[in-house]
Protein backbone atom coordinates (compact mmCIF):
# COMPACT_ATOMS: atom_id res chain seq x y z
CA UNK A 1 0.00 0.00 0.00
CA UNK A 2 1.03 3.61 -0.80
CA UNK A 3 1.25 5.25 2.46
CA UNK A 4 -0.88 8.14 3.70
CA UNK A 5 2.12 10.47 3.16
CA UNK A 6 3.41 9.23 -0.04
CA UNK A 7 -0.42 9.40 -1.71
CA UNK A 8 -0.46 13.06 -0.50
CA UNK A 9 2.93 14.01 -1.40
CA UNK A 10 2.52 12.49 -5.03
CA UNK A 11 -1.02 14.11 -5.70
CA UNK A 12 0.51 17.47 -4.61
CA UNK A 13 3.19 17.36 -6.56
CA UNK A 14 1.74 16.39 -9.31
CA UNK A 15 -0.67 19.06 -9.16
CA UNK A 16 2.50 21.57 -8.58
CA UNK A 17 3.42 20.05 -11.73
CA UNK A 18 0.68 20.65 -13.79
CA UNK A 19 0.14 24.21 -12.62
CA UNK A 20 3.86 24.95 -13.70
CA UNK A 21 3.27 23.59 -16.84
CA UNK A 22 0.05 25.34 -17.68
CA UNK A 23 1.70 28.83 -16.77
CA UNK A 24 5.17 27.74 -18.70
CA UNK A 25 2.93 27.21 -22.05
CA UNK A 26 0.85 30.34 -21.59
CA UNK A 27 3.11 32.92 -19.79
CA UNK A 28 4.51 36.33 -22.05
CA UNK A 29 7.62 36.15 -19.13
CA UNK A 30 10.78 34.46 -20.07
CA UNK A 31 12.23 34.18 -16.58
CA UNK A 32 8.49 32.87 -15.63
CA UNK A 33 8.70 30.25 -18.27
CA UNK A 34 12.13 29.05 -17.47
CA UNK A 35 11.32 29.05 -13.29
CA UNK A 36 7.63 27.11 -13.91
CA UNK A 37 9.53 25.18 -16.06
CA UNK A 38 11.79 24.27 -13.69
CA UNK A 39 9.69 23.66 -11.24
CA UNK A 40 7.41 21.50 -13.23
CA UNK A 41 10.50 19.24 -13.88
CA UNK A 42 11.33 19.18 -10.08
CA UNK A 43 7.75 18.70 -8.91
CA UNK A 44 7.64 15.64 -11.39
CA UNK A 45 10.55 14.15 -10.76
CA UNK A 46 9.25 14.25 -7.01
CA UNK A 47 6.19 12.01 -8.31
CA UNK A 48 8.70 9.76 -9.95
CA UNK A 49 10.96 8.82 -7.14
CA UNK A 50 7.98 8.64 -4.77
CA UNK A 51 6.66 5.78 -7.08
CA UNK A 52 9.64 4.41 -8.00
CA UNK A 53 10.59 3.89 -4.31
CA UNK A 54 6.82 2.33 -4.00
CA UNK A 55 7.21 -0.31 -6.86
CA UNK A 56 10.82 -1.17 -5.97
CA UNK A 57 11.47 -0.71 -2.19
CA UNK A 58 10.37 -3.36 0.11
CA UNK A 59 7.79 -1.63 1.26
CA UNK A 60 8.93 -2.24 4.78
CA UNK A 61 8.12 0.19 7.38
CA UNK A 62 11.34 1.72 8.34
CA UNK A 63 11.86 0.72 12.30
CA UNK A 64 11.52 3.70 14.93
CA UNK A 65 14.63 1.52 16.78
CA UNK A 66 17.02 -0.71 15.95
CA UNK A 67 18.41 -3.19 19.25
CA UNK A 68 16.99 -0.12 21.75
CA UNK A 69 18.31 2.88 20.26
CA UNK A 70 16.78 4.93 17.89
CA UNK A 71 17.25 4.77 14.26
CA UNK A 72 18.06 8.37 13.50
CA UNK A 73 16.88 9.64 10.11
CA UNK A 74 20.46 10.57 8.58
CA UNK A 75 19.58 10.70 4.65
CA UNK A 76 18.48 14.37 4.37
CA UNK A 77 21.00 15.57 6.84
CA UNK A 78 23.85 14.62 4.78
CA UNK A 79 22.12 16.15 1.43
CA UNK A 80 22.03 19.49 3.32
CA UNK A 81 25.04 19.72 4.57
CA UNK A 82 26.74 19.01 1.41
CA UNK A 83 24.54 21.35 -0.23
CA UNK A 84 25.76 23.44 2.85
CA UNK A 85 29.50 23.03 1.81
CA UNK A 86 28.75 23.78 -2.04
CA UNK A 87 26.13 27.28 -1.59
CA UNK A 88 28.99 28.26 0.50
CA UNK A 89 31.73 28.24 -1.46
CA UNK A 90 29.60 29.75 -4.27
CA UNK A 91 28.37 32.36 -2.33
CA UNK A 92 31.74 33.32 -0.94
CA UNK A 93 32.97 33.50 -4.28
CA UNK A 94 30.34 35.44 -6.17
CA UNK A 95 30.95 37.99 -2.92
CA UNK A 96 34.89 37.89 -4.06
CA UNK A 97 34.07 38.74 -7.33
CA UNK A 98 31.38 41.85 -6.32
CA UNK A 99 33.83 42.92 -3.96
CA UNK A 100 36.90 43.24 -7.07
CA UNK A 101 34.06 44.63 -9.11
CA UNK A 102 33.76 47.50 -6.23
CA UNK A 103 37.85 47.83 -6.86
CA UNK A 104 37.69 46.97 -10.69
CA UNK A 105 34.50 48.26 -12.44
CA UNK A 106 35.54 46.64 -15.83
CA UNK A 107 34.91 43.28 -14.22
CA UNK A 108 30.86 43.93 -13.96
CA UNK A 109 31.90 43.10 -18.10
CA UNK A 110 28.84 45.52 -18.85
CA UNK A 111 26.44 42.75 -19.21
CA UNK A 112 23.21 42.65 -17.41
CA UNK A 113 23.66 39.47 -15.77
CA UNK A 114 27.43 39.83 -14.31
CA UNK A 115 25.69 43.47 -13.31
CA UNK A 116 26.92 44.12 -9.61
CA UNK A 117 22.97 44.97 -8.96
CA UNK A 118 22.21 41.77 -9.72
CA UNK A 119 25.46 39.71 -8.39
CA UNK A 120 24.96 41.26 -5.18
CA UNK A 121 21.77 39.50 -4.19
CA UNK A 122 23.26 36.06 -5.59
CA UNK A 123 25.95 36.72 -2.75
CA UNK A 124 23.54 37.48 0.07
CA UNK A 125 21.21 35.36 -0.53
CA UNK A 126 23.53 32.42 -1.49
CA UNK A 127 25.47 33.06 2.05
CA UNK A 128 22.56 33.24 3.92
CA UNK A 129 19.92 31.40 3.02
CA UNK A 130 21.56 28.79 1.00
CA UNK A 131 24.79 27.89 3.07
CA UNK A 132 23.20 29.40 6.21
CA UNK A 133 20.05 27.71 5.48
CA UNK A 134 21.41 24.14 4.51
CA UNK A 135 23.47 24.46 7.45
CA UNK A 136 20.50 25.29 10.02
CA UNK A 137 18.23 22.88 8.13
CA UNK A 138 21.23 19.97 8.80
CA UNK A 139 22.42 20.82 12.51
CA UNK A 140 18.72 21.47 13.35
CA UNK A 141 17.28 17.69 11.80
CA UNK A 142 20.34 16.55 13.96
CA UNK A 143 19.92 18.06 17.32
CA UNK A 144 16.36 17.69 17.24
CA UNK A 145 16.60 13.99 16.78
CA UNK A 146 19.49 13.22 18.74
CA UNK A 147 18.24 15.66 22.16
CA UNK A 148 14.72 14.06 21.80
CA UNK A 149 16.32 10.64 21.19
CA UNK A 150 13.49 10.12 18.67
CA UNK A 151 13.56 10.09 14.66
CA UNK A 152 12.36 12.66 12.90
CA UNK A 153 8.47 11.41 11.78
CA UNK A 154 7.71 10.89 8.05
CA UNK A 155 9.76 9.19 4.69
CA UNK A 156 8.85 12.12 2.51
CA UNK A 157 8.77 15.24 4.28
CA UNK A 158 12.38 15.44 5.96
CA UNK A 159 13.27 14.82 2.39
CA UNK A 160 10.28 17.23 0.58
CA UNK A 161 11.57 20.06 3.35
CA UNK A 162 15.55 19.75 2.23
CA UNK A 163 14.65 19.26 -1.42
CA UNK A 164 12.29 22.27 -1.62
CA UNK A 165 14.62 23.96 0.45
CA UNK A 166 16.91 23.99 -2.16
CA UNK A 167 14.74 24.11 -5.24
CA UNK A 168 13.55 27.29 -3.46
CA UNK A 169 17.22 28.59 -3.03
CA UNK A 170 18.19 27.10 -7.18
CA UNK A 171 14.73 29.77 -8.06
CA UNK A 172 15.68 32.83 -6.19
CA UNK A 173 19.09 32.82 -7.18
CA UNK A 174 18.98 32.23 -11.10
CA UNK A 175 15.78 34.56 -11.19
CA UNK A 176 18.12 37.29 -9.53
CA UNK A 177 21.05 37.07 -12.25
CA UNK A 178 17.70 37.24 -14.92
CA UNK A 179 16.34 40.49 -13.37
CA UNK A 180 13.34 38.87 -11.53
CA UNK A 181 13.68 40.69 -8.19
CA UNK A 182 11.31 42.57 -5.65
CA UNK A 183 14.36 44.77 -4.45
CA UNK A 184 13.51 44.19 -0.82
CA UNK A 185 16.78 44.05 1.00
CA UNK A 186 17.42 39.87 1.84
CA UNK A 187 13.76 39.50 0.61
CA UNK A 188 14.71 39.80 -3.14
CA UNK A 189 12.60 36.77 -4.23
CA UNK A 190 9.45 37.33 -6.61
CA UNK A 191 5.76 36.22 -5.10
CA UNK A 192 6.02 32.66 -6.67
CA UNK A 193 9.22 31.63 -4.80
CA UNK A 194 7.78 33.30 -1.68
CA UNK A 195 4.91 30.97 -1.78
CA UNK A 196 6.90 27.46 -2.68
CA UNK A 197 9.29 28.84 0.36
CA UNK A 198 5.71 29.37 2.56
CA UNK A 199 5.00 26.04 2.06
CA UNK A 200 8.43 24.12 2.59
CA UNK A 201 8.74 26.59 5.91
CA UNK A 202 5.02 25.35 7.20
CA UNK A 203 6.38 21.41 6.35
CA UNK A 204 9.75 22.25 8.00
CA UNK A 205 7.65 23.38 11.06
CA UNK A 206 6.01 20.16 11.29
CA UNK A 207 8.76 18.39 11.35
CA UNK A 208 10.40 20.16 13.84
CA UNK A 209 7.13 19.73 15.99
CA UNK A 210 6.62 16.24 15.21
CA UNK A 211 10.07 15.18 16.53
CA UNK A 212 9.66 17.27 19.58
CA UNK A 213 5.98 15.69 19.92
CA UNK A 214 8.12 12.08 19.73
CA UNK A 215 10.52 12.75 22.21
CA UNK A 216 11.75 10.37 24.91
CA UNK A 217 13.39 12.88 26.64
CA UNK A 218 10.98 14.64 28.46
CA UNK A 219 12.78 17.81 28.73
CA UNK A 220 13.07 20.16 25.37
CA UNK A 221 16.97 20.94 25.42
CA UNK A 222 17.62 24.68 24.94
CA UNK A 223 19.32 24.07 21.24
CA UNK A 224 15.51 23.24 20.92
CA UNK A 225 14.25 26.12 22.20
CA UNK A 226 16.57 28.58 19.58
CA UNK A 227 15.99 26.25 16.62
CA UNK A 228 12.00 26.35 17.07
CA UNK A 229 11.97 30.39 17.75
CA UNK A 230 14.00 30.99 14.90
CA UNK A 231 11.47 28.74 12.64
CA UNK A 232 8.60 29.92 13.61
CA UNK A 233 9.66 34.19 13.73
CA UNK A 234 11.12 33.81 10.76
CA UNK A 235 7.73 32.08 8.96
CA UNK A 236 6.10 35.20 10.40
CA UNK A 237 8.49 37.68 8.86
CA UNK A 238 8.70 36.16 5.58
CA UNK A 239 4.57 35.85 5.31
CA UNK A 240 4.28 39.79 6.18
CA UNK A 241 6.98 41.04 4.30
CA UNK A 242 6.09 39.32 1.38
CA UNK A 243 2.06 40.17 1.06
CA UNK A 244 2.40 40.64 -2.44
CA UNK A 245 -0.05 40.42 -5.26
CA UNK A 246 1.23 39.45 -8.51
CA UNK A 247 0.47 41.64 -11.26
CA UNK A 248 -0.52 38.34 -13.46
CA UNK A 249 -0.44 34.29 -12.57
CA UNK A 250 1.84 34.47 -15.81
CA UNK A 251 4.05 37.29 -14.89
CA UNK A 252 7.33 37.64 -12.18
CA UNK A 253 6.31 40.94 -11.03
CA UNK A 254 4.24 42.01 -7.91
CA UNK A 255 3.08 44.61 -5.60
CA UNK A 256 3.32 45.14 -2.06
CA UNK A 257 0.29 45.79 -0.21
CA UNK A 258 2.01 48.52 2.21
CA UNK A 259 2.86 51.50 1.10
CA UNK A 260 5.70 54.22 2.03
CA UNK A 261 6.90 54.56 5.08
CA UNK A 262 4.69 51.59 6.73
CA UNK A 263 6.31 49.43 3.46
CA UNK A 264 9.95 50.29 4.77
CA UNK A 265 9.23 49.95 8.74
CA UNK A 266 7.91 46.42 7.81
CA UNK A 267 11.02 45.70 5.41
CA UNK A 268 13.00 46.45 8.20
CA UNK A 269 11.34 44.44 11.18
CA UNK A 270 11.83 41.71 8.75
CA UNK A 271 15.57 42.53 8.01
CA UNK A 272 16.50 43.02 11.17
CA UNK A 273 15.13 39.79 12.71
CA UNK A 274 16.38 37.77 10.02
CA UNK A 275 19.67 38.63 11.39
CA UNK A 276 18.01 38.15 15.22
CA UNK A 277 16.79 35.20 14.63
CA UNK A 278 17.93 33.25 11.27
CA UNK A 279 21.77 34.47 11.77
CA UNK A 280 21.11 34.81 15.38
CA UNK A 281 18.91 32.54 16.90
CA UNK A 282 19.75 29.51 14.92
CA UNK A 283 23.38 29.41 15.29
CA UNK A 284 23.24 30.07 18.82
CA UNK A 285 21.55 26.99 19.41
CA UNK A 286 24.34 25.39 17.25
CA UNK A 287 26.38 27.04 19.78
CA UNK A 288 24.10 25.32 22.46
CA UNK A 289 24.77 21.75 21.24
CA UNK A 290 27.89 21.43 19.07
CA UNK A 291 30.41 23.56 22.18
CA UNK A 292 29.11 21.39 24.79
CA UNK A 293 29.61 18.54 22.70
CA UNK A 294 33.13 19.37 21.55
CA UNK A 295 34.25 20.50 24.85
CA UNK A 296 32.70 17.02 26.54
CA UNK A 297 30.73 19.52 28.89
CA UNK A 298 27.69 21.14 29.37
CA UNK A 299 26.80 24.12 29.13
CA UNK A 300 28.64 27.13 31.64
CA UNK A 301 24.94 27.38 33.34
CA UNK A 302 21.87 26.19 32.08
CA UNK A 303 20.03 28.96 33.86
CA UNK A 304 21.37 31.85 32.38
CA UNK A 305 20.71 29.79 28.88
CA UNK A 306 16.71 29.80 29.83
CA UNK A 307 16.85 33.48 31.00
CA UNK A 308 19.05 33.93 27.04
CA UNK A 309 16.88 32.81 25.73
CA UNK A 310 13.28 34.41 26.48
CA UNK A 311 14.98 37.79 26.81
CA UNK A 312 16.73 37.62 23.30
CA UNK A 313 13.48 36.87 21.39
CA UNK A 314 11.37 39.32 23.28
CA UNK A 315 13.68 42.37 22.55
CA UNK A 316 15.13 41.46 19.28
CA UNK A 317 11.67 41.98 17.54
CA UNK A 318 11.43 45.27 18.12
CA UNK A 319 15.08 46.85 17.24
CA UNK A 320 14.34 47.03 13.40
CA UNK A 321 13.60 50.97 13.24
CA UNK A 322 17.32 51.86 14.01
CA UNK A 323 17.60 50.83 10.00
CA UNK A 324 15.25 53.67 9.42
CA UNK A 325 17.25 57.11 11.11
CA UNK A 326 16.48 60.12 9.28
CA UNK A 327 13.64 58.90 7.50
CA UNK A 328 9.72 59.48 7.09
CA UNK A 329 9.95 57.20 9.87
CA UNK A 330 8.86 58.81 13.34
CA UNK A 331 11.31 59.62 15.52
CA UNK A 332 10.17 58.21 17.89
CA UNK A 333 9.81 54.67 16.20
CA UNK A 334 13.44 55.12 15.67
CA UNK A 335 14.75 56.01 19.18
CA UNK A 336 12.36 52.90 20.06
CA UNK A 337 14.66 50.25 17.99
CA UNK A 338 17.73 52.34 19.49
CA UNK A 339 16.59 51.89 22.82
CA UNK A 340 15.66 48.02 22.56
CA UNK A 341 19.06 47.33 20.07
CA UNK A 342 21.09 48.80 23.50
CA UNK A 343 19.35 46.76 25.80
CA UNK A 344 20.19 43.59 23.53
CA UNK A 345 23.83 44.11 24.93
CA UNK A 346 22.59 42.08 27.72
CA UNK A 347 20.97 38.88 26.24
CA UNK A 348 23.86 38.95 23.67
CA UNK A 349 26.66 39.12 25.64
CA UNK A 350 24.83 36.58 28.66
CA UNK A 351 24.71 34.61 25.56
CA UNK A 352 28.24 34.97 24.48
CA UNK A 353 30.22 34.46 28.22
CA UNK A 354 27.44 31.54 28.47
CA UNK A 355 29.05 29.54 25.74
CA UNK A 356 32.78 30.83 25.99
CA UNK A 357 32.74 29.52 30.23
CA UNK A 358 31.28 26.27 28.95
CA UNK A 359 35.39 25.89 27.96
CA UNK A 360 36.17 26.69 31.67
CA UNK A 361 38.31 24.13 33.19
CA UNK A 362 39.02 22.67 28.84
CA UNK A 363 40.77 26.15 27.63
CA UNK A 364 43.64 24.02 27.27
CA UNK A 365 41.42 22.46 24.20
CA UNK A 366 41.75 25.70 22.56
CA UNK A 367 45.66 24.58 21.67
CA UNK A 368 45.28 21.21 20.81
CA UNK A 369 41.86 21.49 18.74
CA UNK A 370 41.69 23.87 15.97
CA UNK A 371 38.06 22.60 15.47
CA UNK A 372 36.75 24.26 19.13
CA UNK A 373 39.05 27.24 18.56
CA UNK A 374 36.99 28.07 15.29
CA UNK A 375 33.81 27.55 17.31
CA UNK A 376 35.21 30.06 20.20
CA UNK A 377 36.74 32.29 17.92
CA UNK A 378 33.32 32.60 16.13
CA UNK A 379 31.53 33.22 19.54
CA UNK A 380 34.09 35.95 20.56
CA UNK A 381 33.33 37.20 16.77
CA UNK A 382 29.49 36.90 18.46
CA UNK A 383 30.35 39.07 21.09
CA UNK A 384 32.39 41.29 19.13
CA UNK A 385 29.61 42.24 16.21
CA UNK A 386 26.67 42.18 19.09
CA UNK A 387 28.87 45.30 20.89
CA UNK A 388 29.20 47.43 17.67
CA UNK A 389 25.80 47.01 16.71
CA UNK A 390 23.90 48.46 19.03
CA UNK A 391 26.53 51.61 19.14
CA UNK A 392 25.65 51.69 15.33
CA UNK A 393 22.40 51.97 16.06
CA UNK A 394 22.33 55.38 17.75
CA UNK A 395 21.16 58.42 16.08
CA UNK A 396 24.67 59.99 16.14
CA UNK A 397 26.31 57.50 15.60
CA UNK A 398 24.24 56.13 12.69
CA UNK A 399 24.65 59.53 10.69
CA UNK A 400 28.03 58.78 10.53
CA UNK A 401 27.76 54.93 9.63
CA UNK A 402 25.21 55.14 7.44
CA UNK A 403 25.01 54.04 4.12
CA UNK A 404 29.25 53.45 4.82
CA UNK A 405 31.65 50.48 4.41
CA UNK A 406 31.28 50.75 7.94
CA UNK A 407 27.89 48.87 8.14
CA UNK A 408 29.42 45.91 5.43
CA UNK A 409 32.15 45.41 7.61
CA UNK A 410 29.99 45.69 10.73
CA UNK A 411 28.17 42.46 9.08
CA UNK A 412 30.65 40.46 7.98
CA UNK A 413 32.48 40.26 11.42
CA UNK A 414 28.73 38.69 11.97
CA UNK A 415 28.42 37.04 8.95
CA UNK A 416 32.55 35.75 8.27
CA UNK A 417 33.49 35.57 11.77
CA UNK A 418 30.29 34.56 14.20
CA UNK A 419 27.68 32.84 11.46
CA UNK A 420 30.76 31.34 9.41
CA UNK A 421 32.57 30.45 11.86
CA UNK A 422 30.02 28.47 14.02
CA UNK A 423 28.88 26.66 10.90
CA UNK A 424 32.62 25.27 9.75
CA UNK A 425 33.10 23.83 13.28
CA UNK A 426 29.32 22.17 13.53
CA UNK A 427 30.17 21.00 9.81
CA UNK A 428 33.77 19.68 10.66
CA UNK A 429 31.97 17.87 14.15
CA UNK A 430 28.78 17.01 11.71
CA UNK A 431 30.72 15.13 8.83
CA UNK A 432 32.75 12.68 10.93
CA UNK A 433 29.34 12.02 12.97
CA UNK A 434 27.38 11.41 9.92
CA UNK A 435 29.03 9.23 7.36
CA UNK A 436 30.18 7.49 11.01
CA UNK A 437 33.92 8.24 10.76
CA UNK A 438 36.47 8.10 13.80
CA UNK A 439 38.08 11.85 13.44
CA UNK A 440 38.60 14.31 10.52
CA UNK A 441 41.04 13.66 7.38
CA UNK A 442 43.53 16.29 8.79
CA UNK A 443 43.67 18.73 11.61
CA UNK A 444 46.57 20.33 10.34
CA UNK A 445 44.19 21.40 7.15
CA UNK A 446 41.52 22.89 9.80
CA UNK A 447 44.63 24.48 11.49
CA UNK A 448 45.45 26.19 8.14
CA UNK A 449 41.96 27.01 7.35
CA UNK A 450 41.43 28.66 10.30
CA UNK A 451 44.33 30.72 10.05
CA UNK A 452 43.81 31.59 6.51
CA UNK A 453 40.39 32.95 7.30
CA UNK A 454 41.11 34.62 10.19
CA UNK A 455 43.45 36.70 8.47
CA UNK A 456 41.06 36.94 5.66
CA UNK A 457 38.21 38.49 8.07
CA UNK A 458 40.83 40.90 10.07
CA UNK A 459 41.71 42.57 6.34
CA UNK A 460 38.19 42.71 5.86
CA UNK A 461 36.88 44.13 8.61
CA UNK A 462 39.47 47.05 9.48
CA UNK A 463 39.55 48.28 5.93
CA UNK A 464 36.09 48.77 5.74
CA UNK A 465 36.10 50.25 9.11
CA UNK A 466 38.92 52.95 7.74
CA UNK A 467 37.06 52.78 4.18
CA UNK A 468 33.10 53.90 6.16
CA UNK A 469 34.55 55.95 8.70
CA UNK A 470 36.25 57.71 5.82
CA UNK A 471 33.42 57.85 3.31
CA UNK A 472 31.18 59.45 6.39
CA UNK A 473 33.62 61.97 7.26
CA UNK A 474 34.23 63.00 3.22
CA UNK A 475 30.29 63.28 2.46
CA UNK A 476 30.03 65.28 6.03
CA UNK A 477 32.89 67.93 5.07
CA UNK A 478 32.21 71.32 4.10
CA UNK A 479 34.55 74.33 3.07
CA UNK A 480 35.03 77.29 4.95
CA UNK A 481 31.87 79.01 2.45
CA UNK A 482 29.96 75.79 3.20
CA UNK A 483 29.85 73.99 0.13
CA UNK A 484 30.60 70.24 0.40
CA UNK A 485 34.56 69.69 0.23
CA UNK A 486 34.04 66.67 -1.76
CA UNK A 487 32.13 65.14 -4.82
CA UNK A 488 30.77 61.64 -4.39
CA UNK A 489 33.25 60.48 -7.12
CA UNK A 490 36.16 61.82 -5.33
CA UNK A 491 34.93 59.83 -1.96
CA UNK A 492 34.50 55.99 -4.32
CA UNK A 493 38.35 56.97 -5.35
CA UNK A 494 39.19 57.62 -2.23
CA UNK A 495 37.96 53.82 -1.22
CA UNK A 496 39.91 52.01 -3.43
CA UNK A 497 42.78 50.40 -2.20
CA UNK A 498 40.68 49.55 0.47
CA UNK A 499 38.80 47.53 -1.46
CA UNK A 500 41.52 46.06 -2.97
CA UNK A 501 42.11 44.75 0.42
CA UNK A 502 39.14 43.72 1.16
CA UNK A 503 39.23 41.72 -1.95
CA UNK A 504 42.30 40.28 -0.97
CA UNK A 505 40.69 39.20 2.49
CA UNK A 506 37.96 37.45 0.79
CA UNK A 507 40.05 35.93 -1.21
CA UNK A 508 41.48 34.04 2.08
CA UNK A 509 38.17 33.71 2.98
CA UNK A 510 37.36 31.62 0.07
CA UNK A 511 40.75 29.87 -0.21
CA UNK A 512 39.93 28.65 3.64
CA UNK A 513 36.87 27.03 2.91
CA UNK A 514 38.24 25.01 -0.16
CA UNK A 515 40.55 23.67 2.00
CA UNK A 516 37.97 22.77 4.30
CA UNK A 517 35.84 20.99 1.27
CA UNK A 518 38.72 18.63 0.63
CA UNK A 519 39.34 17.98 3.99
CA UNK A 520 35.46 16.94 4.39
CA UNK A 521 35.52 15.25 0.99
CA UNK A 522 38.57 13.00 2.24
CA UNK A 523 36.77 12.11 5.76
CA UNK A 524 34.09 10.98 3.83
CA UNK A 525 36.22 9.05 1.10
CA UNK A 526 39.25 7.97 3.13
CA UNK A 527 38.62 8.75 6.98
CA UNK A 528 39.19 5.47 9.35
CA UNK A 529 35.28 4.01 10.04
CA UNK A 530 33.97 4.27 14.11
CA UNK A 531 34.29 0.60 14.72
CA UNK A 532 32.40 0.68 17.85
CA UNK A 533 28.97 0.49 15.79
CA UNK A 534 29.22 -1.40 13.58
CA UNK A 535 25.85 -1.89 11.90
CA UNK A 536 24.44 -4.93 9.90
CA UNK A 537 25.46 -4.23 5.97
CA UNK A 538 22.31 -2.14 4.49
CA UNK A 539 20.48 -1.03 7.29
CA UNK A 540 19.71 2.44 7.97
CA UNK A 541 22.40 2.93 10.73
CA UNK A 542 22.71 6.00 12.88
CA UNK A 543 26.07 7.13 13.43
CA UNK A 544 28.55 7.63 15.57
CA UNK B 1 0.21 65.13 17.78
CA UNK B 2 -3.31 63.47 17.40
CA UNK B 3 -4.70 62.09 20.20
CA UNK B 4 -4.93 58.30 18.85
CA UNK B 5 -0.88 58.59 18.71
CA UNK B 6 -1.13 60.49 22.24
CA UNK B 7 -3.22 57.33 23.40
CA UNK B 8 -1.26 54.45 22.13
CA UNK B 9 2.15 56.09 23.03
CA UNK B 10 1.03 56.15 26.59
CA UNK B 11 -0.24 53.39 26.85
CA UNK B 12 3.11 51.64 25.59
CA UNK B 13 5.21 53.46 27.69
CA UNK B 14 3.34 52.66 31.31
CA UNK B 15 1.83 49.51 30.39
CA UNK B 16 4.37 48.38 28.00
CA UNK B 17 7.18 48.69 30.45
CA UNK B 18 5.01 46.65 33.17
CA UNK B 19 4.46 43.84 30.89
CA UNK B 20 8.03 43.58 30.18
CA UNK B 21 9.25 43.79 33.46
CA UNK B 22 6.49 41.40 34.92
CA UNK B 23 7.21 39.07 31.52
CA UNK B 24 11.08 38.92 32.83
CA UNK B 25 10.41 38.65 36.51
CA UNK B 26 8.71 35.21 35.56
CA UNK B 27 11.53 34.09 33.13
CA UNK B 28 13.86 34.57 36.29
CA UNK B 29 11.60 32.99 39.07
CA UNK B 30 11.34 30.16 36.51
CA UNK B 31 15.25 29.85 35.96
CA UNK B 32 16.62 30.51 39.12
CA UNK B 33 13.90 28.96 41.18
CA UNK B 34 15.52 26.50 43.61
CA UNK B 35 13.42 23.80 43.02
CA UNK B 36 14.33 23.85 39.57
CA UNK B 37 17.94 23.58 39.76
CA UNK B 38 18.54 19.70 39.53
CA UNK B 39 16.12 19.85 36.56
CA UNK B 40 18.43 21.65 34.77
CA UNK B 41 21.46 20.51 36.01
CA UNK B 42 19.96 17.42 34.62
CA UNK B 43 18.62 19.13 31.30
CA UNK B 44 22.47 20.24 30.52
CA UNK B 45 23.26 16.71 30.19
CA UNK B 46 20.98 16.23 27.87
CA UNK B 47 23.28 16.37 24.79
CA UNK B 48 25.56 13.18 26.76
CA UNK B 49 22.81 10.65 26.94
CA UNK B 50 21.92 10.06 23.63
CA UNK B 51 22.88 6.97 21.82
Amino acid sequence: MLTMEEGFFALFLAVIAFGCLIIAGKTFDQVMAFHTGLGALFAAGGVFYIFKNYFEGDNQQIPQEIDGKPNYNIGPIKFASVAAMFWGIAGFLVGLIIASQLAWPALNFDLPWTNFGRMRPLHTSAVIFAFGGNVLLATSMYVVQRTCRARMPGGILPWFVVLGYNAFILIAGTGYLLGATQGKEYAEPEWYADLWLTIVWVAYLMLFLGTLWKRKEPHIYVANWFYLAFIVTVAMLHITNNLTIPVSIYSTQSVIVWSGVQDAMVQWWYGHNAVGFFLTAGFLAIMYYFVPKRTDRPVYSYRLSIVHFWALIFIYIWAGPHHLHYTALPQWASTLGATFSIILWMPSWGGMINGLMTLSGAWDKLRTDPVLRMMVVSVAFYGMSTFEGPLMSLRAVNSLSHYTDWTIGHVHSGALGWVGYISFGALYCLIPWLWNKKQLYSLKLVNWHFWLSTLGIVLYITAMWVSGIMQGLMWRAYDALGFLEYSFIETVDAMYPFYVIRALGGALFVLGSLIMAYNLWMTVRHGEAEEADTMPAGSLAAAE
Amino acid sequence: MNETYMAVAGFAQTWGLIYFVILFSIVLAYALWPKNREKFDDASQIPFRED
